[in-house]
């Protein structure tokens, strides 16, 4: 079977799960990318585009959170079909500061443990699923979220001056 | 806090006589658990593993990252573009050129510029060299780790060769700030390509002179043949790349299936162990694929040398924009680096000169997930042999 | 000062000096350093130990635990994951203990001083420094200079004297700043270093 295009993906996803699941395409010149809108048909979403025959997207090569500095969190998941069709979509989910809960695709590819653990570290995105999860790179008692917008640096942690 | 195992000492009797019988009682165990530093001579940096064995078995390894975090991407959305180079250079320290070069892809993507050819082959020279060099220390450190000292003294004298010939082009050993957005810092001093070519000639006789203190050694074989195998399915979901996905058998290499720069006109193969001397998957495999990438990149240097356009009125600033403000757009850039794929997946919101969001992808990072995996069931000792089999750099793995 | 070797030898092979030049002699002599690799500077480290700057032949050799070293080279950025850590192996090592900070992560946060939250501004907010070798990353002849700072160090202790008084006898022989920082030269006119700046800003916005 050939290797698709992002318009076919994006078709085939539509067929299966409905076009009110996700949005339309973004078919950007840089990263063609898609939404998905429904979050509780994230994760079978995701089992669809790993085990399908015609996607077999068995690679999760990035896993990105963002905060889009108007009350919005996102993260971006960029997908490859390494092994069978070598072809790539990316995906987005949203979600707001209040409420951020995102469903885990950890027990899908399994390389998303750790970059979920660090989205929820730096971004402070809570993936609903996901079997551990807690802060990666910055210590356990740190405050706050770094990579928001509006983080301030704590001054002092554990009696040591933080900022120069 | 020690768990005991799930089972009940039991005592047993047998008979081996007429009167003579033996009585065997089981030993009551408990897990043990140790912690493998941050501060330790083979953990290749400040990375602590927190083991759970069974006497000398593994039972459980969880690595803790973050010691070394340094905040790459909250100063990628600080500075502008160009200022946000030596910072990738710091994050895989060892292979400067190969972080550069991905993270100037993803900006020239973003600003839909065109790079001129001669460059493309500089930045391809510079890359390679870095590949051999990065390579070099993952083997010396490797034999190291594994007790072999003299190894490390040979590699190191042939790395300074290389850090010699970069520091001729640019100014410094080991990072760079070399490749800029759309052209490269300086250019190549007269000689240079000679002095590339002779290195290329010296060199070659050295890698087997290399392999031979390592791969011809019967000990250095009995620690790593067999330790630590990876099945292909559970690396490709576990998002490995690089010599760990090379060396479980997976033909895929970045330069190859998706091309960047001048990849595409270059003849190199792509390096698969064989499972003559070892077995697919495991840490010799892996150790292997390095190697002989080796001779790989000396093979595309040569070409380079010999293909690269001359120009005598060449300005390697010719492309380089003055002021670096692209359109709104995101993108995701990767290249093959000495340890894997090193993506950056940019955002640009079109209004500023900084990056709205840099996130770096980093090969090591997803590599060092599988160590809870391979370290099960091993003993102490081979998790050393595992861990060096992975390659990690921990300025990539906590960014 | 004449080294001990060339002290003249009088009949018998009896050679005459302190004990305290003695004591010193051999302690610089054998420098077992802490081998504290944490980032870049970790590397520049491992080619300075390896075959071309060859640290072996000033006695310089690397031990992994600390309990056995005498000095300890703090390479590479700490960050507040490692802070404590570093404090704790620091209590380990046993007097006499000298400290070397490496590159300018070490000495001052280095490149990260303004948008590093994690990243610990100076290795010696957490345990004192006596030498400080800068450089991003510094080569190895800078490396070897620094550490012939600390056998000038040693050179100058003396039973009695405490550190502070033998670091300050090391100052007296250095150049002041201002001799070694031409101010006047043209390029250095307009430009008012970024803390300074802001500082002032400080200041200014307090009193207004």
């Amino acid at each position: 079977m050939p290797k698709l295009t992002p318009e076919q993906i994006h078709a085939i996803i539509r067929e299966e799960f409905g076009t009110e699941a996700v949005s339309d395409l973004d078919n950007s010149r840089t990263m063609p990318n898609f939404t998905v809108l429904d979050h509780s048909l994230w994760q079978p979403i995701a089992y669809f585009m790993r085990t399908d025959e015609r996607l077999k997207f068995d690679y999760l090569a990035c896993l990105s959170g963002v905060d889009y500095n108007d009350g919005t969190l996102g993260v971006v998941y960029n997908l490859e079909s390494l092994a069978a069709y070598q072809h790539k979509i990316a995906v987005k989910l949203k979600c707001t500061k209040e409420k951020n809960v995102v469903p885990s695709v950890a027990e899908i590819w399994r390389t998303a443990e750790w970059h979920e653990r660090e989205a929820y570290d730096l971004v402070g995105i809570i993936f609903d699923g996901h079997p551990d999860l807690r802060r990666i790179l910055c210590p356990e008692d740190w405050e706050g979220h770094p990579l928001r917008k509006d983080y301030k640096v704590q001054e002092y942690y554990h009696g040591i001056k933080v900022p120069y | 806090m020690a768990e005991t195992i799930e089972h009940t000492p039991k005592t047993r009797l047998s008979q081996v006589g007429a009167n003579q019988y033996i009585v065997e009682k089981d030993l009551e165990t408990e897990y043990m658990t140790i912690n493998m530093g941050p501060q330790h001579p083979s953990t290749h940096g400040v990375l602590r593993v927190e083991l759970v064995t069974d006497g000398e078995v593994v039972v459980k390894a969880t690595p803790y990252l973050g010691y070394l975090h340094r905040c790459f991407e909250k100063h990628a959305e600080a500075l502008d573009y160009q200022q946000v180079i030596p910072y990738t250079d710091r994050m895989d320290y060892l292979a400067a050129m190969n972080t550069e070069h991905a993270y100037v892809m993803a900006i020239e993507k973003l600003l839909n510029i065109e790079v001129p050819r001669r460059i493309e082959f500089m930045r391809v020279i510079v890359a390679e060299l870095q590949r051999i060099a990065s390579h070099q220390v993952a083997i010396a450190t490797y034999g190291l780790d594994i007790g072999a000292f003299t190894p490390f003294l040979h590699i190191m004298r042939d790395r300074e060769h290389i850090l010699t010939l970069l520091e001729w082009l640019c100014g410094a050993r080991m990072l760079y700030n070399y490749i800029w957005v759309g052209g490269v810092s300086h250019n190549f001093p007269p000689k240079f390509k000679q002095r590339v070519a002779e290195f290329v000639k010296y060199y070659k006789p050295k890698v087997d002179e290399m392999m031979a203190l390592l791969t011809e050694n019967e000990l250095f074989i009995e620690r790593t043949r067999g330790v630590g195998i990876l099945p292909a399915d559970v690396a490709i979901n576990y998002g490995c790349s690089g010599p760990m996905l090379r060396g479980s058998g997976v033909k895929w290499d970045l330069r190859k299936n998706d091309p960047y720069s001048i990849y595409p006109e270059l003849e190199f193969d792509v390096v698969v162990p064989d499972g003559k001397l070892s077995i697919i998957g495991d840490s010799l495999s892996r150790h292997l694929v390095r190697c002989y990438e080796i001779y790989e990149s000396l093979k595309i240097i040569q070409q380079c040398i010999d293909k690269m356009p001359e120009d005598p009125n060449f300005d390697p600033h010719a492309a380089v924009p003055k002021r670096i403000k692209p359109p709104a757009g995101e993108v995701y850039a990767r290249g093959e680096n000495p340890r894997g794929e090193v993506g950056f997946y940019v955002i640009s919101d079109g209004k500023s000169t900084k990056p709205f969001r840099c996130k770096a992808r980093s090969g090591c990072f997803v590599n060092l997930s599988v160590l809870p995996e391979l370290a099960k069931g091993n003993l102490i000792s081979d998790v050393v042999a595992i861990l060096g089999s992975i390659d990690i750099v921990l300025g990539e793995v906590d960014r | 000062m004449p080294s001990l070797l060339d002290a003249k030898i009088s009949h018998g092979g009896v050679i005459v000096t302190k004990v305290e030049d003695l004591l010193n002699w051999s302690r610089l002599s054998s420098l077992w350093p802490m081998s504290f690799g944490l980032a870049c500077c970790a590397i520049e480290m491992m080619a300075t130990n390896a075959s071309n700057y060859d640290l072996e032949r000033f006695g310089i050799f690397p031990r992994s635990s600390p309990r056995q070293s005498d000095l300890m080279i703090v390479a590479g950025t700490v960050t507040f994951k490692m802070a404590e850590r570093v404090k704790r192996l620091y209590d380990q090592m046993s007097e006499p203990r000298y400290v070397l900070s490496m590159g300018s992560c070490a000495n001052c946060g280095g490149p990260y001083w303004e948008h590093g939250y994690h990243v610990v501004k100076g290795v010696d907010r957490i345990i004192p420094v006596d030498v400080y070798v800068p450089g991003c990353p510094p080569r190895p002849e800078a490396l070897i200079g620094g550490l012939m700072k600390i056998q000038e160090l040693i050179r100058h202790e003396r039973l009695g004297l405490s550190r502070k008084e033998a670091l300050q006898k090391i100052a007296a022989k250095t150049a002041p700043a201002e001799e070694v920082i031409i101010a006047a030269h043209p390029f250095n006119a307009n430009v008012k270093p970024t803390v300074v700046e802001r500082q002032e800003k400080e200041t200014e916005e307090a009193t207004a």
